[in-house]
């Protein structure tokens, strides 16, 4: 799913891209067949090298404070590594779907397949495969570790790319074409321009939900390995593992300063930088400020970075007259034969993918596994619908009192984003401190955690739906006395129906993540686990059960996607059809 | 005119030849298509400004965008002559409607565009950027972004950026209709003298505009569109000296007589009037059941007294007249008024129907409606025939569709669900795109 941005980005491109292809059609299973391939592949070719991984010999991480300031870089810099990766994956792949319609029709089913796997549970394939990599080398975990981090964000960026370049501007594409602008000024004069305010927007949430994924992915044990990366994940595991309640603090500290730092120095001076980008004629009443963005502007020693930089791009358009080519049409036949070898090619894959899984299910894999997993799935499923409904009950009201605020809203909004940023997992040694000293189910006090991170989320979106409920409605309720309850009705609840869906929705495709994490959790010896799809990875994985944890990985697929296709999806479209004010 | 070039060869050879052009949206195996443009010929010469008029849905745009190379015309060539010695990259050069500007680049960079696509030095391109920006009258805006201009200062960007290139050909897609009144008349008078002192590069401009007024104001020639398809019905002179004024009898008898021309009959007689196709093929117009009232009850009051002038019509109400037409022709559908060469008339059910209150309108516009538009009675009579009196839109839809293209289809739909629902023949749901008659009171 591509983030709204609340109210400041065009809500309505990606309204328009949702409620494309509803229904799943025949790409989807390609999709589905052809990621399946490969992950079996992948597994495959990681098993058949030799794994020498119990030899890794990584540096021990100390709880030392001086350290903790060098560990917190580490794990900025990963964070960086993968928004730059997933960047250039962007700018490839997003283009070429949206230029090719042949590779469109397998990149696009494949992303929205992508973008529902809860890719934490695939930690111990993406480990396995980069170690085998590069045997017997701290650089095999940081490759994975890195991966992962990006298999969390990549997808959102890729879509809002593709979306913005499906949705150029026609008039200004006339005038592209009009001018005989070659394929690369077009991308830097309008192509690019024109995508930048909502692939921001989508970096920056990519981001904030990255530092879960940096957290998680830092300290990680399969079967009797464990590795750990020097950074903050690392830190926590090694406070939990000896119980340092100090330590653990510490290490909550230290990401609400990195959050903050990375909001106001890179965040808000970006979104600030790029709101020159959006596509208007007409000047916005609210621009988006950043004190960080006017001290770099102010200064002489930012222009002097800058100059060279605007120089380069000159130089990279090639100053040679081009003579227009006038694209000449293919002759339809040999058109129809390519399409034909095409078809073949993807249906030739796909059967691979669909052999190659079923050798490696039936090899692998009992019936009771699958029956345990989809059981399971069922437990996280309530969990997870539980939760969205108790959240939803505790936020929307205040949500709403906030939005309708706007002193408050803005000061709350900041805050929020914050809480969204926040990687959870920091915070749950205390709840299993609480639930050890008071003898808790954990069943049941676990769950709490599954959210705890995610539901920043709908409050995040209820405030921005709130706030943007116009106000000639707000006087014409207040005029004709609408009782409470009619006022909730026929008035707030429509008018923040599609924020509160994108909300909600991305608070569940979050908690289905958080749950690998969440189900069970340790303090020093005791760990408590409560029953679920989440807890059964996170125990195959720690037993270093390679099928066992596919399999629960698919099945975890599955629900995400179904849900996504049966529930969400057109709950979203028919909030953006029904209730946007616009 | 005088002749300020070398040559009169060179003055001689057009400058655009189109010859049996002809374009059709959509068709393939889903069916025949919408024919926009056929037949079109035209040829323009040096030191012209042609016009190019025509109601919304002739094709006009369409022809211009063939000559820019920015479509391929279905059938049909479109050559333009470069002029040797000339160093751009190509003949023509486009200014839009819509102003077309990239929004993240400065006024300058904007303007640089087309001679950065042609690979033309940076000192050399921004001697030239400066100086159409100083002919265009935006010194002192070099720096701006296009959201800190009015509309009549963007459009004088979207005009230096197609003379930098030096085109022979300018054209302007409706340059002026995105404008307010007062601006688009000083964006002319601007263009004009620099035309007539010769100031631009260029050689000769075609012009798109649905205004007769502007029309008749700036070109030497108009060339006159009929729609559906859009073909050249007729190819006007205009011999009135420059500065041209609005109230000269002369040129008020020339916007009349483009008017009458403009409402004239095609040759093939058709009972529906411009409506293209017949029966459940006849693409409607989407124009509000208060829109028609008014006009009914504009023609019946004075000084009309039941029939009026649509150029008068058109003076009174601030209307182009694109916008009146439709509006006259829905009327003269549904038998409520009638079209005879520049006259609209109420009929008698015109008349008796401007005498009704509310209740009295709705049940005679049901019975025209049913009487006369063939798409109306056929949704009538299948929600009459099923048992559940309900129908989903789409069958419909997809009828049209076998008639007309996809967009046409859609605004005909727009028409009946709305007239449907003022005349309470049936209702319609939006939630599920269904019709049915069962009806809440």
């Amino acid at each position: 799913m591509v983030f709204l941005s609340s109210d400041r980005l065009n809500a309505g491109l990606i309204a328009r891209f949702a409620r494309r292809e509803l229904a799943p059609n025949r790409f989807d299973l390609i999709a589905m067949a052809l990621i399946g391939g490969f992950a079996v592949l992948v597994v495959h070719g990681a098993r058949q090298m030799s794994l020498p991984v119990t030899a890794l010999d990584t540096t021990p991480i100390s709880l030392d404070l001086a350290r903790l300031p060098e560990y917190a870089l580490r794990s900025t810099l990963r964070m960086f590594a993968a928004i730059i990766l997933s960047l250039l994956f962007t700018f490839g792949v997003a283009t070429l779907a949206a230029k090719s319609r042949k590779a469109e029709q397998v990149i696009i089913p494949m992303l929205d397949i992508a973008q529902s796997i809860p890719i934490i549970s695939f930690l111990a394939f993406t480990l396995t495969f980069f170690v085998g990599l590069f045997p017997g080398s701290e650089l095999g975990v940081e490759c994975a570790a890195i991966f992962l981090v990006f298999t969390s964000q990549a997808w959102n960026m890729a879509f809002s790319f593709y979306q913005s370049l499906r949705t150029l501007p026609g008039d200004l594409a006339e005038v592209s074409q009009q001018f005989g602008l070659s394929a690369w000024q077009k991308f830097i004069k309008l192509e690019l321009p024109f995508a930048t305010p909502a692939l921001i927007w989508n970096t920056m949430m990519s981001m904030s939900g990255g530092w879960f994924f940096v957290v998680a992915s830092e300290a990680f044990t399969v079967g009797r390995t464990n590795y750990m990366l020097p950074g903050i994940g690392s830190w926590l595991a090694v406070a939990v593992a000896r119980m340092d309640l100090g330590a653990v603090g510490w290490a909550v500290g230290a990401m609400a300063v990195i959050i903050v730092a990375y909001d106001q120095l890179l965040f808000r001076p970006i979104v600030a930088w790029a709101d020159k980008f959006r596509f208007e004629q007409t000047a916005s009443a609210e621009e988006p400020e950043s004190w960080f963005l006017d001290l770099l502007r102010r200064t002489h020693l930012a222009a002097r970075l800058f100059r060279p930089l605007s120089r380069l791009t000159e130089r990279l358009i090639p100053p040679v007259p081009r003579r227009r080519v006038i694209p000449r049409p293919i002759n339809p036949h040999i058109a129809e034969w390519i399409d034909r070898l095409w078809i073949i090619a993807i249906s030739v894959a796909v059967v691979c993918a669909v052999w190659m899984i079923g050798v490696y299910l039936v090899r692998h894999l009992n019936l009771r596994d699958l029956l345990t997993a989809v059981i399971d799935g069922f437990f996280t499923f309530a969990r997870v619908a539980v939760l969205i409904v108790v959240a939803s009950l505790i936020w929307v009201p205040i949500g709403v009192w906030i939005g309708l605020r706007p002193a408050w809203s803005r000061r709350v909004q900041a805050l929020v984003q914050f809480l969204a940023a926040f990687p959870v997992i920091v915070l749950f040694p205390f709840v299993v401190i609480v639930i050890v000293a008071w003898r808790l189910d954990p069943s049941i006090w676990l769950s709490p955690l599954i959210i705890l991170g995610t539901q920043w989320y709908i409050l995040f979106n209820v405030v921005a739906g709130a706030s943007a409920l116009p106000n000639d409605l707000k006087e014409a309720a207040g005029i004709f006395h609408l009782r409470a309850w009619q006022r909730w009705r026929d008035f707030i609840l429509p008018g923040i129906m599609p924020y509160y869906v994108t909300g909600a929705l991305t608070a569940s495709g979050g908690s289905w993540n958080a749950s690998v994490v969440a189900e069970s959790v340790s303090w020093g010896r005791t760990t408590e686990v409560a029953r679920g799809l989440g807890s059964f990875i996170a125990e195959a994985t720690a037993a270093g059960n390679i099928p066992k944890v596919a399999l629960g990985a698919t099945v975890m697929s599955l629900f995400v996607i179904t849900l996504n296709r049966s529930l969400w999806r057109p709950l979203f479209n028919y909030a953006e059809k029904n209730f946007r004010l616009t | 005119m005088t002749l300020a070039l070398d040559s009169i060869d060179q003055a001689l050879a057009p400058l655009v030849e189109v010859k049996d052009l002809k374009h059709v949206y959509g068709g393939g195996k889903a069916g025949p298509g919408l024919v926009v443009l056929e037949d079109v010929n035209l040829t323009l010469k040096a030191n012209e400004i042609v016009g190019l008029l025509g109601r919304s849905g002739s094709g006009k745009s369409t022809l211009l965008r063939s000559i820019a190379g920015l479509i391929t015309p279905t059938a049909g060539t479109v050559s333009v002559s470069d002029v040797p010695g000339d160093d751009a990259a190509h003949g023509v050069a486009m200014v839009f409607q819509s102003f077309a500007l990239f929004p993240w680049l400065t006024v300058q960079k904007n303007v640089e565009l087309g001679l950065e696509a042609q690979g033309v030095p940076p000192d050399i391109r921004r001697k030239r950027t400066l100086a159409a920006i100083d002919l265009i009258g935006l010194d002192g805006f070099e720096n701006a972004y296009p959201k800190e201009l009015s509309g009549g200062m963007r459009q004088r960007v979207g005009l230096a950026r197609a003379l930098v290139v030096q085109p022979s050909v300018l054209l302007m897609d409706e340059p002026f209709s995105a404008l307010d009144v007062l601006t688009a008349e000083t964006l002319r008078t601007d263009l004009l003298d620099l035309w007539s002192e010769g100031r631009m590069p260029i050689r000769s401009i075609l012009l798109v505009t649905h205004n007769i007024e502007e029309a008749v104001l700036m070109c030497d020639r108009i060339l006159v569109f009929s729609s559906n398809p859009g073909r050249v019905i007729a190819e006007i002179k205009v011999d009135l000296p420059q500065p041209r004024k609005r109230l000269d009898p002369a040129f008020r008898t020339l916007v009349d007589d483009i008017y009458a021309r403009m409402t004239a009959k095609p040759k093939a007689p058709a009972r529906e009037g411009h409506f293209p196709g017949t029966g459940l093929g006849m693409a409607l117009t989407h124009i509000s059941t208060n829109t028609l009232n008014g006009m009914i009850e504009t023609l019946s009051g004075g000084p009309y007294n039941g029939s009026a002038d649509l150029a008068d019509l058109a003076r009174e109400l601030q209307m182009e007249a694109d916008e009146l037409l439709p509006i006259a022709e829905t009327l003269q559908l549904m038998r409520f008024a009638e079209l005879a060469g520049r006259t609209l008339r109420l009929t008698a059910p015109g008349k008796r129907y401007d005498s009704f209150d509310v209740d009295q309108r709705k049940q005679m516009f049901a019975q025209h409606l049913l009487a006369y538009v063939p798409l109306a009675a056929h949704i009538r009579r299948v929600l009459d025939d099923r048992a559940s009196h309900q129908a989903p839109a789409s069958r419909f839809r997809d009828e049209l569709e076998d008639f007309m293209s996809e967009a046409y289809a859609e605004e005909t739909m727009d028409s009946i669900i709305s007239w449907g629902r003022y005349g309470e023949i049936f209702a319609y749901h939006e939630d599920d795109d269904r019709f049915s008659l069962d009806d809440p009171a």
